[in-house]
């Protein structure tokens, strides 16, 4: 840590999400917290410092990613948390929240307790997370909540599971409630997915898959609403993927419950057609929805309805993708890439830059109890240098995750994360 | 014997009828009525893929499908090489690309593929060097029943152009009738689809076809009726409540016939289930083609051949 030595980024233009404040300045950092920040804080201002030269590009809060799949304990294949953390830095990401699927499942205290600890000895950014909300994720006993929160755990959720059995559900986010744990939950109805595997209509039908239809979402989405009328439990749909959905989570908000919910950076940027001919990286859980979801979700990631991005980070190797569609993995990868591919949104006007940032930081970071994604004076200096416009194409086999799943590969995006600070420590540049 | 087509098709693969351009069927149909008189000849020989190697490599079983390449392939000459999934290392976990790429490495000059999954075909085609034709991949296509349903119509009709055609079972887990209807629509033909809406994919109306439950609604004035084969998995309760209430609603029988043209056609792909998607007398009555579609099989398939053959190299 560069506790010693105060670091002064300076010729940068900050940029508060919260506030929508933007003008050029400098951050003064020290002891891994923001000390001093604005337009006063220049070169020379500080006698000690150590000086970093921003040029000109943006400075704005690291990223908080609530979803991501690593493969540490258990499937260090996939990724490990010192991978994750490259890719995670690389994209601008400076806390990620990893989800409980390992292997043996995130749902003890002990096993918390060691992946952060592991997270501490090798990870570049900051890694909270997600413990399971059922033992073994199977969705029948509910786990012991109280004491994976003060282990660490910052939400309690299956990850990829969904629990299916409503009663186990309402008791989970009874009791989570007495924690003021979040409880995250894939809404997907397993028996309405059946064999599908990619978003049920005319493009399914084209290619001979089976679909998984819009109910598989919106049915476990309306039970879970009224298990949080019945039962005050905070909750947060991990991820939603079509029109239906945004009904859904409109009444349950206008309803006063207290209701958030999450969409992946893939289901804001690509639709079905992507898949072409049986791309198994655009395999996804939810599946890819056709144009006009799409469409919807960016606009009510603009409005606020949906509250946050994630990467839906979730490497697979060559050996569970090299199959045909319908036998592959789902899944993609996505930390490195999820701001650039968000700011394809800025950029067709769709969603502001505040906005855009807002729910890939600060409301993530509140929604999980995290004191990051905000700029101000004693937070922790987790802050990343942004050239919104710089062009770069993506070349799968240059990313830093182990796995080299990227639905993007090839792709043409603009904006670069040039700098990204972690508790004050710069852990990655580009130039 | 009259003057051999000249006709060039302008596709390395056949993977499938999407994709086709009306004259590429066309096309295909002209060259197999070519080979229909080879097929009726006492010497039933061709020498247009003498030397090549053929690789019929089929991870579900067929035995018609798989016969008629064989003896397609025969009949123009080539050495065929039939490798069935039952022998073959896929099921010591072989995937699908490395037996590709095994395969590959022996220098085929075509393989025909069938495969239990939507677009094996097509990922096996982009590991290998040589032509591939799809024999039925999932859900997906089978383009050569299509055509060899094409030419089997043709013949009979004389055109395919006007005519009301009716595809009736499992179209939802149907590559039969995915291919038959772009294919029919490509040559000018109306289709309806007829099924109960279990059976019935999502998004099917988007193809531009009328989609029927009542049977006896969709025969209503058909040229032709096109049945599907019903898997017996999906029989009980899990689509259809049970094989007596799928005959009686969807099974083709005389009474719902006779709501066709005097003169409708009936087919089958085969194999059939009989007294579950047809009655016997009305798949051995007059108006059946079956067999037919049998005999026309061999045809498409030696044309089919025979026109990636001609783009082979030194073809």
């Amino acid at each position: 840590m560069s506790e010693h030595r105060p670091v002064l980024l300076t010729n940068a233009r900050l940029l508060d999400p919260v506030t929508g404040r933007e003008g050029p300045g400098g951050v003064l950092v020290a002891g891994g917290v923001i000390r001093d920040f604005g337009h006063d804080v220049v070169a020379g201002s500080v006698a000690d410092a150590e000086m970093v030269d921003c040029g000109g590009n943006l400075v704005v809060p690291g990223l908080v990613d609530l979803r991501a799949f690593i493969g540490e304990p258990g499937e260090e294949y996939r990724e490990t948390l010192r991978s994750a953390s490259e890719a995670a830095a690389a994209g601008g990401v400076t806390t990620v929240v990893a989800q409980p699927n390992t292997s043996p499942v995130i749902d003890d205290p002990a096993v918390v307790d060691f992946v952060l600890r592991r997270a501490r000895d090798t990870s570049i950014v900051n890694i909270r997370v997600a413990a399971a909300l059922t033992k073994g994720c199977r969705g029948q006993e509910m786990s012991e909540i109280g004491l994976l929160k003060e282990a660490g755990a910052v939400a309690v959720t299956d990850g990829d599971r969904p629990v299916t059995n409503a009663q186990v559900m309402r008791r989970a986010l009874m009791y989570a409630r007495v924690f003021d744990m979040p409880v995250i939950h894939h809404v997907e109805d397993p028996n309405l997915v059946g064999e599908g595997v990619m978003n049920e209509g005319e493009f399914a039908t084209r290619l001979g898959l089976p679909g998984i239809p819009r109910a598989a979402e919106t049915i476990m989405l309306e039970r879970d609403i009224r298990l949080v009328e019945l039962t005050g439990g905070r909750y947060h749909a991990a991820m939603i993927s079509c029109r239906e959905s945004l009904d859904v989570i409109r009444r349950a908000k206008h309803a006063g419950l207290p209701v958030t919910a999450g969409v992946s950076i893939n289901h804001l940027t690509l639709n079905e057609m992507d898949i072409g001919s049986y791309r198994t990286f655009l395999k996804l859980n939810p599946p890819l929805r056709n144009e006009e979801d799409r469409l919807a979700m960016v606009e009510a990631v603009a409005e606020g309805l949906i509250d946050v991005i994630v990467s839906d980070h979730n490497p697979q190797d060559v050996e569970t993708k090299r199959l045909t569609f319908a036998e592959c993995a789902p899944g993609a990868i996505g930390l490195e890439t999820m701001l650039s591919a968000g700011l394809r949104l800025v950029e067709a006007g769709q969603i502001s830059l505040p906005r855009l940032l807002e729910a890939m930081s600060g409301t993530p970071a509140k929604l999980a109890g995290l004191d990051a994604g905000r700029m101000a004076k004693g937070a922790p200096a987790d802050l990343i240098a942004l050239d919104p416009e710089m062009p770069w194409v993506v070349d799968a086999a240059a990313l830093k995750s182990r796995c080299k799943n990227t639905p993007f590969d090839e792709a043409r995006l603009s904006g670069k994360v040039t700098m990204t600070m972690v508790a004050g420590r710069i852990v990655h540049t580009y130039r | 014997m009259s003057a051999p087509s000249s006709f060039v098709f302008p596709h390395r693969h056949l993977l499938g009828i999407e994709g086709l351009s009306r004259p590429d069927i066309e096309g295909l149909l002209d060259l197999a009525e070519e080979e229909v008189a080879i097929s009726r000849q006492v010497e039933k020989k061709k020498s247009s893929l003498r030397g090549r190697t053929q690789i019929n490599l089929f991870f579900e079983a067929s035995t018609r499908t798989q016969s008629s390449f064989e003896l397609a392939g025969k009949r123009l000459g080539a050495d065929v090489m039939n490798m069935s999934v039952a022998n073959s290392s896929v099921k010591k976990g072989e995937t699908l690309i490395d037996t590709a790429m095994t395969l590959n490495a022996m220098r085929p000059d075509i393989i025909i593929v069938r495969h239990h999954a939507a677009g094996a075909v097509h990922l096996l085609a982009r590991k290998v060097d040589c032509s591939v034709v799809n024999a039925g991949d999932g859900a997906h296509e089978h383009p050569t029943q299509a055509l060899l349903d094409a030419l089997t119509i043709r013949n009979h009709k004389k055109r395919i152009e006007g005519l009301t055609v009716a595809i009736c079972g499992d179209i939802a887990h149907s590559r039969v009738a995915r291919s038959n209807i772009i294919c029919l629509q490509a040559l000018g033909a109306r289709v309806r689809l007829c099924a109960p809406p279990t059976l019935m994919p999502a998004g099917v109306e988007r193809y531009g076809v009328e989609v029927f439950t009542d049977m006896k609604k969709a025969l209503q004035g058909v040229d032709i009726v096109m049945m599907l084969r019903l898997q017996r998995e999906r029989m009980n309760g899990s689509f259809v409540p049970s094989v007596q209430e799928y005959f009686h609603y969807y099974g083709l029988d005389r009474e719902k016939l006779a709501y066709a043209k005097d003169d409708a056609l009936v087919m089958h792909p085969g194999p059939m289930n009989r007294g579950v998607e047809i009655a016997s007398d009305v798949a051995d009555g007059a108006q059946s083609l079956i067999r037919e579609q049998v005999e026309m099989g061999v045809a498409i398939r030696m044309a089919v051949l025979e026109a990636l053959a001609r783009r082979l190299p030194n073809g």
